[in-house]
């Protein structure tokens, strides 16, 4: 009889034990985690000084159309007549003609300040990111269009699609308190 | 006024053409506004609130609870099938399953061994919580909360029962996918789980075509080999089996006691049913000595796990961008490749100098060859473990459920005659 019973006893005490222990650890690593975590939820954001503006944002996203959108930092901005973010490059008729905006979307939006400033504004929902206006800003003006992830619409995947895509490593998680990396 | 703007106009436009590091240079003055303009403020909208992060990690409580409740107290199918299709509900398209408890895994390992990540609360809840009730109840997560899993029990139809063998070789794809996951998080390459995820893309109603293909297929192939993703490939699963060995309670087919009538055998379309064996077929000297040996042997598989792992660290370690953007670059340095890349290019523009690039590449290569050697010892581990489970024969009387493969789906509760006895006699009782 003491045979048979026995090393069904010793399966069970080993389980027991084993499951204290894991218990443990679990808790372990939870008390851990939980000790560093500081209630820390991040958020993806691109850093506009290393972006490039090779147009993946515009694709990579999950998203359709693309949670990266281009934003304007006014302050930075020249106001400028010809500016190189809206126009095509070499225009003759420096307006707002469609076949002279680098826009594909026409998503910039040229309204008349004061002599001879013109404000530049972004139809967030026109935008798809493509980062054209950013390029154009950046070679001929003042850089003060870049792109961003809108947390509004991004869903914050876990594996950001872009971030993994991105030539320039742009991509980093920031705190959800601070979402944005804004220039000026 | 239009003049000089002009003229300044053909002066930037030349700039361009010279291809230098495209940052902001403030080129033209800031405006002196005479008219009394408000200059509106950038956009940037906030996030949605972390409170909706904490509902999803209640709701998972809520979820593991019910699906204990109707898979160990009620048995009944029925619930854990509505469960499941609530969870898919909740949890895959409005939540879009993420951040799910598989993923999570892997924030956990970059939180404990990357690099200036800390895991937020709610990820680590979501992480625990199954576990913990895997602990307790067996893999209840699995039964009826996973969406992923969920999904795939839908369309489970006709399904073939796989030989043993290969139930064996395919079950260690999760080992193999768990450490390379683990492996990857820790050394900042991304999160290949979540690449890999099937399904997330049905969730998000949008996915690339690969993404697609790969969700269809898995379903169409769950008609005819029920879960394969849970079964050959979730890694998360790996966890979950082991400490549902553990499980204080657990599914049970009968609800009294086994008569060995046979008619659950093929009940489960996992195969996680284990029927009785037969008397022992070899001495107990002939069992101790092959347990012994796999038992010397166990040093051996570990060791040799991780030197076998380790010979792999490099093209492991092109999974990290920056890996394969020095590669890149390295290549056209030296004529081993044509022409330049997006990645190529914008490094060169970018103006950093190309030695960082190298020794960043070669930190990170560093990173895989040590990660590289946990991860094969691990793997020779789990295999020498197994191949001494295989080999210790043990006695069973009664048809057993294999706690680590059982998805505690509560589909052989109605195979069992004792159980439809007692519905039945809780039918007549009213």
């Amino acid at each position: 009889m003491k045979q048979r019973t026995d090393p069904v006893e010793r399966r069970d005490f080993l389980r027991r034990g084993l499951r204290g222990i894991m218990a443990a650890a679990l808790g372990a690593a939870g008390l851990t985690g939980m000790a560093r975590a500081r209630k820390k939820e991040w958020r993806w954001q691109l850093d506009p000084e290393k972006c490039r503006q090779c147009g993946r944002c515009a694709t990579a996203c999950v998203l359709s159309p693309s949670a990266v959108k281009c934003v304007h930092a006014y302050a930075l901005c020249g106001y400028c007549d010809l500016c190189g973010g809206y126009h095509q490059p070499y225009v003759k008729d420096v307006d707002s003609a469609a076949e002279n905006q680098l826009c594909p979307t026409s998503a910039i939006r040229r309204t008349f300040v004061e002599d001879p400033y013109y404000e530049y504004t972004i139809d967030q929902d026109l935008c798809i990111g493509c980062g054209v206006c950013v390029k154009g800003c950046a070679s001929f003006g003042n850089g003060s269009l870049f792109l961003q992830v809108m947390h509004d619409r991004c869903v914050n995947c876990n594996e950001c699609a872009i971030a993994r895509v991105c030539p320039a490593q742009a991509f980093r998680r920031v705190p959800a308190e601070q979402p944005y990396l804004l220039k000026g | 006024m239009r003049g000089s703007v002009i003229v300044l106009a053909a002066a930037g436009i030349l700039l361009p053409a010279v291809a230098g590091p495209v940052t902001a240079v403030e080129r033209f003055p800031r405006p002196d506004f005479e008219t009394a303009y408000e200059m509106p403020a950038t956009q940037a909208p906030l996030p949605r609130g972390a409170a909706w992060d904490w509902i999803d990690v209640v709701l998972m409580v809520v979820a593991l609870a019910v699906a204990s409740y109707f898979g160990l107290r009620r048995r009944s199918r029925l619930g854990l099938l509505l469960l499941s299709v609530a969870c898919v509900l909740y949890f895959g398209f409005w939540r879009h399953g993420c951040v799910c408890p598989v993923g999570a895994v892997q924030n956990v390992a970059m939180g404990l061994f990357g690099q200036g990540y800390a895991v937020p609360l709610t990820v680590i809840f979501l992480f625990l919580l199954p576990l913990l009730f895997a602990l307790l109840f067996g893999r209840v997560f699995c039964a009826a909360v996973c969406p992923l899993g969920a999904v795939q029990d839908l369309v489970v139809w006709k399904p073939i029962r796989l030989p043993v063998w290969l139930t064996g070789v395919l079950g260690s794809i999760p080992v193999v996918f768990l450490g390379l996951g683990v492996l990857a998080a820790t050394a900042g390459a991304g999160f290949l789980i979540c690449r890999l995820d099937p399904f997330v893309g049905f969730f998000r109603l949008g996915a690339s075509m690969p993404m697609m293909v790969f969700g269809v297929a898995l379903l169409a192939l769950g008609v005819v080999v029920a879960r394969p993703y849970c079964r050959f490939l979730c890694p998360y699963g790996v966890l979950l089996g082991w400490l549902s060995r553990l499980a204080k309670w657990h599914v049970t087919i009968t609800p009294t006691e086994c008569i060995n009538c046979r008619l659950c055998e093929d009940a489960c379309p996992f195969g996680a049913i284990r029927v009785p064996t037969p008397q022992a077929t070899e001495t107990r000297r002939v069992g101790v000595r092959r347990l012994t040996l796999l038992l010397g042997l166990l040093p051996v598989f570990v060791v040799g796990g991780g030197w076998v792992v380790s010979r792999m660290y490099i093209p492991m370690s092109r999974l990290h961008p920056v890996v394969l953007q020095a590669e890149r670059v390295l290549g056209e340095d030296l004529g081993l490749v044509e022409g330049t890349t997006l990645e190529s290019d914008v490094f060169r523009r970018s103006g950093v100098p190309e030695s960082d690039l190298y020794a960043e590449a070669l930190a990170v290569r560093r990173r895989f060859r040590n990660g590289s050697w946990i991860f094969g010892s691990f793997l020779g581990l789990v295999i020498g473990v197994r191949l001494i489970e295989f080999s210790v024969r043990r006695k069973r009387e009664f048809h057993t459920i294999d706690r680590e493969s059982c998805l505690s789906c509560g589909r052989c509760f109605l195979a069992c005659p004792k159980e439809r006895e007692l519905r039945e006699g809780m039918k007549a009782a009213g």
